[in-house]
């Protein structure tokens, strides 16, 4: 038996890998009453800021970002040519019923109630969510936050509310943690955003179920831009988790988010995402967190679809003793590169950081890491430590990894640690002896080079994660 | 440094011919700019070289011959003023050729051909690799026949003399199956004020099974300049050790290249730099594995004072098919200041299957307990820090397996570290 001899996926195996990704692979007719229609162009900005009745400022911050965006080269000095075909021309950057999100579930449209139905949302939210906002295309279809929340202060709405009706809240952080030329990608996402959640956790509040947020593509050539802001008072505590799906179109998708969490003084916040997108979706995401004193911000972060995700969470610690993590997993099948990695940017004394990170590329997949560690030298007491390791299944899969590490004055102190292998023939061998398939043993060796961070993710999405893997091992042995 | 090379008479046209390209080469190609990957972290306006000149007449030699000292066993020693010959002497197995370059263009031209500067400069010091292909005029070729073993290392010592000159030391060895031969080099400045500019160039091909050790040794002024640009080539079986001592200059940039061209073959790549005051060192590596069974390690250790700067990346790549590699690499900064600054890119690249690769990097400084018993033991915190980071970097050097050399690197260390302890330079 040798598992490199399964050098190119047969018909089977790909159905196998394949399973997984049919839970979200189906579609619903369009029925769009809004369309920015194809392309971009400063009519685009105007036709979404019309539509969303966007104040003056915002609509000169929109058009300022277009700029920006066709300003700037695409980074493909570094990052993968497969950049290149995206064609921003083809693109639908608008689409929406024009309805407004629904705040019981009766009332949401049949179809879309199915589509959520089907990725099982409404029994997730009665079983443990404290909040959930199902985003559909370009705008939420529905959100929903349970009653006593809304009692103790906490807001949970999309973004286009969280600005008209929190203005006050909401604009001094938009666009502070990540500014709109931070890179291409957040240009563009600033020009032509629409959707996603805006959070606000009172001083204090302290959530005990998760907040949740659905991102679903529907429609064809459609680029979701949806834009998150998170702001933990004082003392305040929340999780929020998100998943994305798209159905498998002829043509390739973007997504192009941008998530800003802000964690005052003593807060925290985690935020977990299993991303599944079609392997057709370019995702290509800027997040990042700021962390003031004594405050925590944690990114779990689960790469499983999209055909090239370009993602490295960030933490700035601006406040003594805050601290920020990064925990991630990758997994890349043939036709996949999960680019994916951590930005921690020590601003401040005593500030701690940690990474860990673990990918798997199976068949042809490639993944990255790609890091980045900056203590500047006033500080003191600094401290990072990351690990990343890879796992190749295949003898043609790949993986890279690039990290950065740049480290001022001598009161700091960095590690770093990466490792590359495979599973041994060893353990396959002791394991198939023991009456296990070469799948099986396969699968099992898997779940265990990741389990140590399976167990970060809520227990649901443990179970789901460990499933998922163990379909997409299946096959890829033998 | 704005004229294109003068054909020599004297050197074969082949070589005139390639000087001519490397020099359209050289204005082809853009200078290096803040964003290019290769050059991140780096100091692009030291990249400026307007000003430097060639040496005008030959610097008199005679001071520089006394102070050119080094090894006592040696089998053969070289000793070049701003790329010009200034001693000879050598002791050496029958059929080894061990010549100054511009003797051997003519003498061995065809040899030479066969192996001069084959492989595309690729950590981005391109342009100025065709610079120095342009300009050199001189240098060593080193060719070790089959089966012969060299006893003791050869040595070369290349002087920079003069105010703002500019030298380009071209070092090429080629060794054939189951030789052996170790290289040293020096590589210094013959004032401690007038700044220099060398962009140096070794070039190091090991046959089959043969062992290939170089030794380079940057301790220029600290106001001048340097480029130092490493390729070595492992056939099946070779092994070889490539080593940088960096005590000198303001501002060093070394590329070090190691091609695991043949199955079994191993490569050591080892550096320590001790950086204080405001120098600055830029190393960039690959460790590229081509053929499967290899192995490479790297080991790279940095000690910073002052407001210094040292940049590391790494990288190794593993090509598809080059499996069962074996393939290491670490990096370690000891940070001895509150104003230093070490930034590190251990990189990976892996496209083959049963591979084991890991990588490593640290920046930390001397804990307070070490310091404590070596206090506790009588010695002063001064004089605990200086042992400790004297430890840390001699640490490498014994993994050059030969104690008259160790010696002669720790006499270099040591007075590094002796101009830091007296306020530095």
């Amino acid at each position: 038996m040798s598992y490199q001899a399964s050098a190119t996926l047969d018909a089977e195996t790909h159905d196998a890998i394949s399973i997984d990704r049919s839970k979200g692979d189906f579609t619903f007719p369009e029925r769009n009453k809004l369309d920015a229609g194809r392309g971009l162009t400063s009519k685009t900005v105007d036709y979404i800021s019309d539509v969303k009745n966007d104040p003056q400022w915002l609509r000169d911050f929109r058009h300022r970002a277009l700029q920006v965006f066709l300003d700037k080269p695409m980074p493909t000095h570094w990052a993968s040519p497969d950049l290149n075909n995206i064609n921003f021309d083809e693109i639908r950057y608008y689409l929406s019923d024009g309805e407004k999100p629904k705040r019981s579930w009766d009332e949401v449209p049949d179809d879309i109630k199915r589509t959520f139905d089907r990725l099982g949302i409404p029994q997730q939210e009665r079983a443990f969510l404290a909040g959930v906002e199902a985003q559909y295309d370009s705008e939420a279809a529905y959100s929903n936050v349970k009653e006593e929340l809304t009692k103790q202060g906490v807001i949970f709405v999309n973004s286009t509310e969280g600005l008209h009706q929190h203005e006050e809240v909401f604009r001094p952080w938009f666009g502070k943690v990540i500014p709109t030329s931070d890179n291409k990608f957040s240009a563009l996402n600033s020009a032509v955003f629409s959707g996603g959640s805006f959070i606000y956790i009172p001083k204090g509040v302290k959530l005990k179920q998760p907040l949740q947020a659905y991102f679903r593509i529907n429609s064809e050539n459609f680029g979701q831009f949806e834009r998150t802001l998170i702001i933990a008072d004082e003392g305040a505590e929340l999780m929020y988790m998100e998943g994305c799906t798209a159905p498998k179109f002829e043509t390739a998708t973007l997504h192009s988010a941008v998530v800003e969490l802000v964690a005052l003084k003593g807060a925290k916040i985690q935020y977990v995402t299993v991303q599944n997108w079609s392997s057709n979706v370019f995702n290509l995401v800027t997040k990042r967190g700021i962390a003031m004193e004594d405050a925590e911000v944690r990114w779990i972060d689960c790469n499983i679809g999209s055909r090239l995700t370009i993602k490295y969470p960030g933490v700035i610690m601006k406040g003594r003793r805050a601290r920020g993590e990064v925990i991630s997993i990758a997994l890349a099948n043939t036709g996949q590169h999960q680019d994916t990695g951590a930005k921690m940017i020590h601003a401040a004394d005593e500030t701690t950081s940690n990474i860990v990170s673990k990918s798997i590329s199976v068949g042809k997949g490639r993944a990255t890491y790609r890091g980045q560690v900056h203590i500047p030298k006033h500080l003191k007491g600094c401290k990072n430590n990351t690990e990343c390791d890879a796992l190749l299944i295949n003898s043609n899969s790949r993986t890279d990894t690039y990290p950065a590490i740049t480290v001022k004055g001598n009161r700091h102190s960095t590690q770093h640690e990466a490792s590359v292998s495979q599973v041994s023939e060893d353990m396959l061998f002791y394991l198939m002896q023991r009456g296990l398939n070469p799948g099986q043993a396969m699968s099992l060796a898997v779940n265990g080079f990741i389990n140590d961070l399976v167990r970060e993710f809520p227990m649901e999405y443990s179970v789901e994660l460990k499933r998922l893997i163990d379909l997409e091992m299946e096959g890829s042995v033998g | 440094m704005t004229t294109s090379p003068s054909a020599t008479a004297a050197f074969p046209a082949w070589f005139t011919t390639r000087q001519q390209a490397a020099w359209g080469r050289y204005l082809a190609i853009p200078t290096p700019k803040r964003g290019d990957e290769s050059w991140r972290f780096s100091n692009i306006k030291q990249l400026d070289f307007t000003g430097f000149t060639r040496g005008s007449g030959a610097p008199s030699a005679t001071g520089l011959l006394a102070r050119s000292t080094g090894l006592e066993a040696t089998s053969a020693k070289f000793v070049f003023i701003n790329e010009i010959l200034a001693h000879a002497e050598s002791e050496l197995p029958a059929g080894v050729i061990c010549l100054p370059l511009a003797e051997a263009l003519v003498s061995h031209s065809e040899l030479v051909e066969a192996h001069f500067m084959q492989q595309e400069t690729r950590l981005g010091s391109a342009k100025f690799a065709a610079l120095h292909e342009a300009s050199l005029t001189n240098g060593m070729f080193i060719h070790v026949p089959n089966d012969v073993e060299i006893p003791h290392p050869i040595e070369i010592h290349h002087w920079l003399a003069g105010d703002n000159t500019v030298i380009f030391p071209h070092t090429l060895v080629v060794t054939g199956t189951h030789a052996k031969v170790r290289v040293v080099e020096m590589f210094r400045s013959a004032d401690e004020l007038q700044p220099g500019l060398a962009i140096a160039f070794n070039d190091l091909a090991a046959g089959p099974g043969s062992k290939l050790d170089y030794v380079a040794i940057q301790a220029f002024n600290e106001v001048s300049r340097v480029i130092q640009i490493n390729e070595t080539a492992a056939a099946r079986d070779a092994s070889t050790t490539g080593f940088i001592l960096n005590t000198g200059a303001a501002w060093a940039r070394n590329e070090s290249l190691s091609r695991l061209e043949g199955a079994g073959s191993r490569s050591d790549m080892l550096a320590v730099s001790i950086a204080a005051a405001a120098q600055e060192y830029d190393q960039r590596t690959f460790q590229h594995h081509v053929s499967p069974g290899a192995f490479s390690d790297l080991l790279y250790k940095n000690s910073l004072y002052d407001f210094s700067t040292t940049i590391f990346s790494g990288l190794i790549s593993v090509d598809e098919g080059a499996h069962h590699t074996d393939a290491y690499q670490t990096c370690r900064n000891l940070l001895m200041s509150d104003t230093c600054e070490a930034n590190s890119m251990p990189g990976l690249e892996i496209n083959a299957d049963q591979v084991k690769c890991s990588h490593g990097s640290t920046s930390s400084q001397i804990s307070e307990e070490e310091i404590f018993y070596l206090r506790a033991r009588g010695i002063d915190p001064a004089a605990a820090r200086q042992l400790i980071a004297r430890g840390f970097s001699i640490e490498v050097l014994a993994r050059l397996g030969d104690a008259a050399l160790e010696a002669l690197v720790i006499g270099f260390i040591d007075a590094k570290f002796a101009s830091i302890a007296n306020g530095g330079s």
